[in-house]
């Protein structure tokens, strides 16, 4: 459901807003529709301890030692050099549907530079979407949905108390953004990063599923397999890693839970 | 309507044993067909070489033992021994004879080979000292490319010790006409020429060789028909007895008459394929277009309900397998480059007829399902890639290519049509193109391309701008001035495109050597017949009887170049961070690093040479010095830290593959120094030279006569593959890779540009992967790339197969222009394949 377009050429100096991104990661297929670029932004409100992104969390630029070299994390660029690299895949979206994917960190931090982007992207003809926690005023994510044709929004836990214990902050805002975003008729997918000992277990995934079938027009969930990709990067930042000793859930066991979650009826499928 | 049938087709039983058989034992060389061609070569003493060799092809015909392996429904074996292979001593020997004793514990491409047969062929060896095309070619060759040779400046060992091959017969000719319907066509071409013409010797001869060459064939598959006739009657099996006879039908009645069932074509196809690879040992014999000359006949048994698409498969599949029988053995060095015991045969699926309509059809889909049931080497599978190429088509190959067999590759109708009308071919023949090979397009039929002609090192030429046009103590180049002379980029440059020029000229006066040489030694009376124009200008393909003549050889190390003149650039001439003297000694000390065994050792010979060059006396003491200081390094201390450090601001630099434009277009430019100036050149056959770019697997053996280069590649490690980026410098991903290979012009590299990716599985999971994964090749042909081949197998894999090889056998994987058995490539090619980045995300 493609929002009307701004037909009016972007002016020169949004393109000029400058935001602070830490990655650009080519050739994403786990991330929404066809072949998409990721442009990671810099900074989140939550401190979820399975985070793979932890240089990720703070905003400041900061230095992480991966292998033996310190390498600095975050830099400053304005959306015409983020628009450059993107559109250098323009014939791999033309072809796949894909396009630019914003993630964090938290997308929704730097609404001016963020929106920006997300704007020309597409008035460049691209399929536009972001990946978010959902955890500002809903004023904010407002002023994104005309620039989206997708929004995945990260529900971890139904559970107001458990999620803070887990991320630093309790869930209301974000079920209640949740459910705005839904009857704003913005094309939604729910997503679940599944953590053992958080709610890795049926009921649990099962009550977030029932949540997000409630949610008018969400058809679909995701149910993102924890990993531990992310463990190295919290020594580089000199950070404990909370969860270093959690197993990763079998294939079996996301294929149970998937088939949990889609007894609401929701299309489930594990990973992105 | 769909215009074919795309859905799955079950194996039958059958094949897996076919396979099986064939796996069961170490390949074997054996004598028989260089005994009987020595003999049938005595017996013509002083006949015209045209006559010679065709009478050697029908001697070999009649006598070669032959053998109906276990559940074959096609027939026809050049080896009594599954997978084995023949000898060709009339292209050269020594190598063989040299390599008796280590052939069967080589690390690549391992033979077995019997007392008896080492003695049969030593005998038979005696008579061809002095008379091979190898040495006459070498007595073409000027002093200076003997020299080059000799300095690793290029390579054209492939037509130098073998046959050329590297071709597509008109398959569908011998299927409509079959031999009979040739010999009608050299017979009445005879009954044209007038003795008193000018041409009329070489003429007659050649048309009577053609005769003499296809009666042979015909014999050959009647010597088949007796055979599955006699073990018929012996055959208790009712299946089996009725499956013989029907075997012996089909080899009664073809490649003699036109094929008048599936089943005969595809008899008829395969013995042609079967005794191409038996006249001479040229690789690269292509079938080309299976699914479209094949076709009509399929159609018509299927409409009439004389067959089912299952046996149609099966029939299919066993051809696969037998593809797989044929083999041949060569020398130790250009079994590295050729590793997998391939023979290229590469066969193409889908694409355009000549008036531009897409012709995918039933069969097109049926070759991928049989490589899915196979799952060998061979054949080469491709498939074409253009506009109109259906998504469906596209998705079954993505699926073969998930496998991880490393087929098909992939190749782009939109740039490989006009690059052949830009070398003169019709637009209706190039738009009826397929590939030989590797990755070299050519119209079937009408063609002696000379494809894969020679390996030429880019990055060799660059060593020679640094030591002036010298090499180890000896001027191999020209002079193109001392470094400290050149004082700007542009200079430096510039001695580069000299250097270049210069070792071109020189690897044509090869190539040309070796071509003249063939014609003279070996033209080739079988093949030609079945070459457009040979039999109307009567004169064999090796005598320029082809419609279309080229010769192709092919650069390398692109990635290696753009990367080192980026550094040189940024480091020399703009930033001056070090001069050209001390880069070209840190290139000496390979940048402080130490060396290994052969590499060790070949260093230390350089270095005393360069002393006693200079006039100082080395003897065994400081030899065995230099040797220690190599193996340990050749800079300590604050020296050694200099370096490296050098080699982290080297590795900061832009890199090739990242899509960064700087760097791109010194690729493409630098690539244009070995392709333009290699187009204004001829061969004698009349054609013109132009260029490929790729390495085949050449990289790896080839790099290991190559130092250090200013991209920091370390001294005698692998060469970049293909057109691709160097090992791991690609670190943007897939998109970006294939973007950076984009950038360089593939329309003039007509011969053939090759661009390995490697992904792991997760990457084409589900429907979903399946259609990103198309949605990169469709991607990467919209921006004009030739074409694109994947390794699809995890890094995990490819380990646990190095450390336990037994429980990987069949293992199949991408090398360079085809696939092969992983554990049995050499050690070496194995590291290079795993290091290889994997795109995976």
């Amino acid at each position: 459901m493609r929002r009307e377009r701004n037909d009016h050429h972007m002016e020169q100096d949004k393109l000029n807003i400058k935001g602070r991104i830490f990655d650009i990661q080519k050739f994403s297929i786990h991330d929404g529709p066809g072949i998409r670029t990721i442009v990671f932004l810099k900074g989140c409100v939550l401190r979820c301890r399975w985070c793979c992104n932890p240089e990720s969390q703070n905003f400041d630029i900061e230095t992480m030692k991966v292998g033996e070299k310190n390498k600095v994390i975050g830099e400053d660029v304005t959306v015409a050099q983020v628009l450059e690299e993107v559109m250098k895949d323009m014939t791999y979206y033309k072809r796949s549907g894909g396009g630019l994917t914003l993630s964090g960190g938290e997308s929704l931090l730097q609404p001016d530079f963020a929106c920006a982007l997300l704007e020309a992207a597409r008035e460049s003809g691209i399929n536009t979407a972001i990946e978010s926690s959902g955890c500002v005023g809903y004023g904010i994510i407002e002023r994104y949905l005309p620039h989206l044709d997708l929004f995945m929004l990260d529900i971890k836990h139904v559970d107001s108390a458990k999620h803070e214990a887990y991320t630093g902050l309790p869930n209301s805002l974000i079920l209640e953004n949740a459910r705005k975003i839904a009857e704003s008729g913005q094309n939604l997918v729910i997503r679940v990063p599944v953590i053992p000992g958080f709610n890795h277990t049926p009921e649990e995934i099962r009550k977030i599923a029932e949540f997000a079938a409630s949610l008018p027009g969400v058809e679909e969930l995701h149910l993102l397999p924890y990993h531990r990709f992310g463990q190295d990067k919290y020594e580089g930042l000199g950070r404990e890693y909370l969860l270093g000793d959690l197993e990763t859930l079998s294939e079996e066991y996301m294929r149970m839970l998937q088939d949990a979650a889609a007894e609401t009826g929701l299309q489930v499928q594990i990973g992105g | 309507m769909k215009k074919y049938y795309d859905g799955e087709i079950q194996k039958s039983p059958r094949i897996q044993g076919l396979v099986d058989d064939l796996y069961e034992k170490m390949p074997e060389i054996e004598a028989d067909r260089a005994v009987l061609l020595t003999r049938s070569y005595m017996e013509t003493e002083g006949e015209p070489v045209i006559t010679r060799r065709a009478k050697a092809f029908r001697t070999i015909c009649e006598e070669l033992p032959i053998i109906i392996r276990r559940n074959e429904l096609i027939v026809g074996s050049n080896s009594k021994s599954p997978r084995s292979c023949q000898v060709f001593p009339e292209y050269s020997f020594e190598w063989l004879e040299a390599e008796f004793d280590t052939v069967e514990t080589r690390s690549a491409d391992p033979f077995y080979i019997s007392e008896e047969t080492k003695k049969s062929l030593h005998e038979v060896f005696q008579y061809w000292k002095g008379k091979t095309t190898s040495e006459l070619a070498t007595s073409y060759m000027a002093p200076e490319t003997l020299l080059a040779m000799e300095h690793n400046i290029f390579t054209p060992g492939n037509y130098f010790y073998n046959g050329i091959g590297h071709l597509t017969v008109q398959y569908e000719k011998i299927l409509a006409v079959g031999y009979k319907g040739i010999i009608a066509e050299a017979e009445a071409e005879l009954a044209c020429c007038r003795v008193s013409d000018g041409d009329y010797a070489k003429k007659s001869h050649f048309l009577n060789a053609v005769i003499i060459s296809c009666q042979a064939a015909i014999t050959f598959a009647r010597r088949y028909a007796e055979l599955a006739l006699k073990e018929a009657e012996n055959c208790r099996d009712e299946q089996r007895k009725s499956e013989l006879l029907g075997i012996a039908m089909n080899c009664a009645r073809v490649p003699e008459h036109g094929a008048e069932s599936f089943w005969e074509a595809c008899q008829s196809f395969w013995l042609v394929q079967m005794l191409l690879q038996t006249e001479s040992s040229g690789h690269s014999i292509s079938p080309g277009r299976f699914d479209q000359y094949m076709y009509p006949y399929y159609k018509a048994d299927l409409d009439a309900g004389k067959i089912t698409r299952e046996f149609a498969q099966e029939l299919m599949d066993c051809i696969w397998v037998k593809l797989n029988d044929l083999n041949k053995v060569r020398d130790a060095g250009s079994a590295e480059g050729f590793a997998g015991y391939s023979l290229f045969q590469n066969l193409i699926a889908g694409g355009q007829d000549e008036d531009g309509n897409d012709v995918t059809n039933d069969l097109s889909f049926m070759c991928i399902e049989a490589s899915m049931h196979v799952m060998l080497p061979a054949p080469s599978l491709s498939v074409r890639v253009w506009n109109r190429t259906p998504d469906e088509f596209l998705i079954k190959a993505a699926i073969l290519t998930r496998t991880g067999i490393g087929l098909p590759a992939y190749y782009n109708d939109e740039v490989i049509i006009p690059a052949l009308v830009n070398r003169g071919v019709t637009l209706q023949d190039a738009r009826t193109y397929n590939i030989i090979g590797c990755v070299e397009p050519q119209k079937a039929g009408k063609t002696d391309g000379w494809h894969d002609a020679a390996f030429f090192n880019m990055c060799r030429p660059l060593e020679l701008v640094f030591g002036n046009g010298m090499d180890q103590g000896v001027q191999v180049g020209i002079r193109t001035g001392e470094i400290q002379e050149l004082d700007t980029f542009e200079k430096f440059y510039n001695a580069y495109k000299k250097q270049t020029e210069y070792c071109i000229g020189l690897m044509v006066n090869a190539d040309n050597a070796i071509d003249v040489a063939h014609a003279e030694r070996c033209p080739l009376p079988f093949q030609s017949c079945m070459v457009d124009d040979c039999i109307k200008r009567g004169k064999s393909l090796q005598e320029g009887g082809a419609v279309y003549n080229f010769t192709g050889p092919q650069g390398f190390g692109i990635a290696n170049m753009a990367d080192s003149l980026v550094a040189i650039q940024r480091l020399v001439y703009d930033e001056k961070r070090l001069t050209l003297a001390e880069l070209k000694k840190a290139l000496e000390d390979n940048f402080g690093r130490g060396m290994e065994g052969g590499m060790a050792e070949k260093i230390t010979a350089r270095i005393a040479g360069d002393i006693a060059a200079a006039g100082k006396p080395v003897g065994e003491k400081e030899v065995s010095d230099i040797y220690r200081m190599v193996v340990a390094g050749l800079a300590a201390g604050p020296e050694k830290e200099k370096y490296e450090k050098l080699l982290e601001t080297i590795e900061a630099l832009p890199k090739y593959g990242n899509d960064i434009p700087e760097v791109d277009a010194f690729a493409r430019d630098v690539a244009y120094s070995y392709t333009r100036p290699l187009e204004k050149f001829k061969n004698p056959r009349g054609g013109q030279y132009q260029a490929g770019l790729y390495p085949v697997s050449a990289n790896v053996p080839l790099g290991a006569q190559t130092g250090a280069t200013p991209d920091g590649r370390l001294a005698y490690t692998p060469i970049a593959d293909g057109v691709g980026p160097a090992s791991g410098r690609d670190v943007k991903g897939p998109t970006a890779a294939a973007n950076s290979v984009a950038c360089l012009d593939h329309f003039i590299a007509s011969n053939g540009t090759l661009f390995n990716q490697k992904f792991h599985p997760s990457a084409l999971a589900g429907m979903k992967g399946l259609q990103n994964f198309t949605s990169l090749i469709r991607g990467f042909f919209d921006q004009k790339g030739m074409h694109m081949q994947f390794n699809v197998v995890s890094r995990e894999t490819l380990l646990d197969a190095q450390a336990h090889p037994e429980n990987y056998k069949s293992l199949v994987v991408r090398v360079a222009g085809y696939s092969a058995l992983f554990t049995s490539l050499s050690r070496s090619l194995q590291d290079d394949i795993i290091s290889r980045t994997t795109q995976g995300f």
